[in-house]
């Protein structure tokens, strides 16, 4: 199946076709100047007047074939082999807070294996009372809770520490999705296994080849993390670790163990391959930051952006973003379109929730005029989301992770977006 | 490993909080299968099964197991991960973070050997082979001499450089407390100017279907009829033969250089004459002096290479067996330039 997008070389043309197909139909159709009658509605068109499809033409539905371009998509020179790699959610295309399973973005260590619910076993040992052994259907047994949170891979927007890199909301912003999870406090299983209280630390592994073990603080583990096997209502996907995954909630998405197989309560931290060479923090010293857990407070305008230009020349426009924080609720965001001089304070869609996506409206005016536009996220903690060149000037940059920076998006008269960084 | 037993004895002395409030869900662990499953090794080596492994027969697993995507000497192979090398780089401009000059424990490199390697075989190491292997690594990093053998007991010894370079996180001191606050919302800057397009870099993947044409074709290989007629049987006997050689040297068509190069042709060969191989200056050396890989040659090089050619780059112990030397020589001859 062959899938489009805009971006790079071929934006220009997307870009016309996409302005051109316009021009010819609903939206030149929808205004008062229409000058001739539109056929789609003078004319009794095939939908109107045949049949569609019957109840079960697809018993586990699909979106339609022409949001086809809505998909994820891989950055291939990032990894060596995709087993191992990255892709990302199309934010550019959504609207609202909730990522749909089926286009949230995928980071595997040693793929997404396929694990049968009668084939789960989760192992709590360590310093507890009783090691136990649960299963599947042991786990649906507890109390269980539902909460929306997001997961932000650490290394989102960690391409473009140097520069500006990717042209696309999608590949800057992607590692990220926001979902409504079911499961069991993991404090739950902790005391049905009787923890000691010597434990300060519990280390987390799934049960794929990479294991993907982390350490996280006890405080934390006793706090909101769950052991979750459900989101936005249904199963987990493969990919996301069905049938069983931890949630960190506002901490690095790595630590989001997937499969999860066994957790160890221990009186120290592991210092595993993914908390020690991977997911640390190099500063410009060559010094670097461990548990780096929590992710800033961050936002980015999804539309217009350089997949999503702006294609109804000017007037009335919706600018939209997303806006979240590890630390808690976003209280407000506030939007430039001149690259930072002047900011004007966005619309929430809802009050801001903790650890969970917020949608930002601007409904605004288009001049027609080209505009460097930013978002600017605040958090409970009266945290502000800070520059690239704040940054950087902290941090240097070979950080890799934890790039929390105020994006820029250039719109040109013409309606087309570009991702660049300004002084 | 569990420290399920002190963690008993430590509660029957201190008390720790009543769980009343349980479920009765589960079943009691047992200790086969704690066994089975905890594995992570700890920064002070609490974990380490009993063995060893050196440097050399590392060099060799290594060769066996990992170079194909790591390379011979550790240093990677295309995007896979570079093992070895990159000590004083951290703060350049692209640190090169390997397990010599980044990586702050040993434990780490056991763990994750033992735990996630061989990449689509793991856990099929052996105690002894991760520790060989853990030992070559050391070695390729220039941390332990070549008679180091790591075990159990010389863990500890090793000290890793970069042990000392990693802070814990101080955002909230150093970032937090200088963003907090009413931002400014007109009149932020007096001037701003566009720095940096991403169109300018140009890396963003491409819509599918107006990719550049795939690299044009490589011309027809052209098979040259070999004179000598090859016993098919020794063929494919060096055909497994060539499984050792497989991780760094390609051959037949479509054939790349790799760690290696391309052996099409190369019995009867000049050495050192595959284009765009960076060969080592031993090598070289031999190669000005005329040599030619003729039979003969090529099995002595492959018996013994780095007393064929001291100061070769080919990371390889040799072929003892004289019919595995007989079988790779008529598998590689199958193969014209």
């Amino acid at each position: 199946m062959s899938k489009t997008f805009m971006g790079k070389t071929t934006s220009r043309r997307a870009f016309l076709r996409g302005a051109a197909a316009a021009g010819a139909g609903a939206i030149t159709a929808g205004t008062a100047k229409a000058g001739t009658p539109d056929p789609l509605i003078t004319e009794v068109q095939p939908w109107a007047a045949g049949l569609g499809d019957g109840v079960d033409a697809t018993p586990y539905g699909l979106p339609i074939e022409f949001e086809d371009d809505v998909i994820r998509r891989n950055v291939e020179w990032l990894t060596a082999d995709t087993i191992s790699s990255i892709n990302f959610t199309p934010i550019h295309a959504l609207d609202g807070t909730i990522t749909p399973q089926g286009c949230a973005f995928e980071r595997h260590h040693s793929g997404a294996i396929e694990l049968r619910k009668e084939d789960y076993r989760l192992m709590i040992n360590g310093l507890v009372e009783t090691p136990l052994i649960f299963t599947y259907a042991d786990l649906e047994r507890f109390p269980r809770e539902n909460h929306v949170y997001f997961c932000e891979c650490a290394a989102n927007t960690g391409m473009e520490w140097a520069g500006a890199q990717l042209n696309g909301a999608q590949f800057t912003h992607g590692m990220i999705h926001n979902m409504e999870y079911t499961g069991v406090p993991l404090r739950t299983l902790l005391e049905e296994a009787g923890y000691d209280p010597a434990g300060k630390w519990v280390y987390v592994e799934g049960a794929d080849a990479s294991s993907n073990g982390r350490s996280i603080p006890m405080e934390k583990a006793l706090d909101d993390v769950l052991v979750a096997f459900k989101a936005n209502g249904e199963a987990l996907r493969k990919e996301h670790g069905y049938p069983v995954r931890l949630v960190v909630p506002g901490w690095e998405g790595n630590m989001w163990v997937k499969w999860i197989r066994r957790i160890e309560v221990m009186d120290g931290p592991v210092e595993s391959r993914e908390e020690t060479s991977k997911y640390t923090d190099t500063l410009a010293d060559g010094i670097s930051r461990k548990w780096t857990w929590v992710m800033d407070a961050k936002s980015v305008v999804t539309s217009p952006s350089p997949q999503s230009p702006i294609t109804h020349g000017k007037g009335p426009l919706v600018i939209t973003g997303l806006a979240w924080s590890g630390r808690g609720a976003i209280t407000r965001v506030d939007v430039s379109k001149d690259g930072g001089k002047s900011w004007e304070t966005a619309r929430l869609a809802k009050p801001g929730e903790k650890m969970a996506l917020t949608r930002f409206y601007l409904d605004t005016t288009w001049d027609g005029e080209e505009m460097l536009l930013q978002s600017r996220a605040m958090d409970e903690t009266g945290y502000v989301q800070p520059t690239k060149a704040q940054l950087r000037e902290v941090r240097g940059e070979n950080s890799i992770y934890h790039n929390n920076c105020i994006q820029t998006w250039w719109v040109r008269p013409t309606g087309e977006a570009e991702n660049v960084e300004v002084s | 490993m569990s420290k399920f037993l002190k963690a008993a004895i430590c509660l029957a002395l201190t008390a720790g909080p009543a769980w009343a409030d349980k479920y009765g869900l589960g079943r009691p662990a047992l200790p086969e299968e704690i066994a089975a499953w905890d594995k992570d090794i700890r920064p002070d080596g609490t974990g380490l099964p009993a063995g060893s492994g050196d440097v050399w027969t590392g060099e060799e697993v290594f060769a066996d197991k990992c170079a194909v995507c790591h390379g011979d000497f550790a240093e990677g192979v295309g995007n896979w991960p570079k093992l070895a090398g990159g000590e004083g780089t951290l703060a350049d401009k692209d640190p090169l973070k390997t397990v010599g000059s980044y990586w702050p424990y040993l434990s780490t490199t056991w763990d994750y050997v033992n735990r996630s390697m061989p990449f689509g075989d793991a856990q099929s190491l052996s105690p002894d082979e991760v520790y060989a292997i853990v030992a070559y690594i050391l070695y390729s990093n220039d941390l332990v001499d070549d008679d180091f053998v790591l075990s159990d007991e010389t863990f500890s010894d090793v000290e890793m450089p970069n042990a000392d370079g990693f802070i814990i996180d101080d955002r909230i001191a150093t970032e937090h407390s200088k963003w907090v606050g009413e931002p400014c919302m007109e009149g932020c800057k007096d001037d701003v100017q566009v720095t940096m397009r991403a169109m300018v870099l140009d890396v963003t993947p491409e819509e599918e279907g107006d990719a550049p044409e795939a690299a044009a074709e490589p011309a027809e290989a052209v098979e040259e009829v070999v004179e000598v007629s090859l016993d098919p049987a020794l063929v494919a006997a060096g055909e497994k033969v060539f499984k050792k050689c497989k991780s760094c040297h390609q051959v037949g068509e479509g054939a790349k250089n790799r760690a290696g190069p391309i052996l099409n042709g190369i019995v009867g060969q000049a050495a050192g004459a595959v284009e765009g191989f960076k060969y080592s200056k031993a090598l070289r050396a031999k190669a000005d002096e005329g040599l030619i890989w003729d039979e003969e040659n090529l099995r002595a090089f492959l018996a013994k290479p780095k007393t064929f050619i001291k100061g070769t780059k080919m990371s390889f112990a040799g072929l003892r067996k004289d019919e595995d030397l007989e079988a790779i020589a008529a598998y590689l001859s199958s193969f014209g330039e």
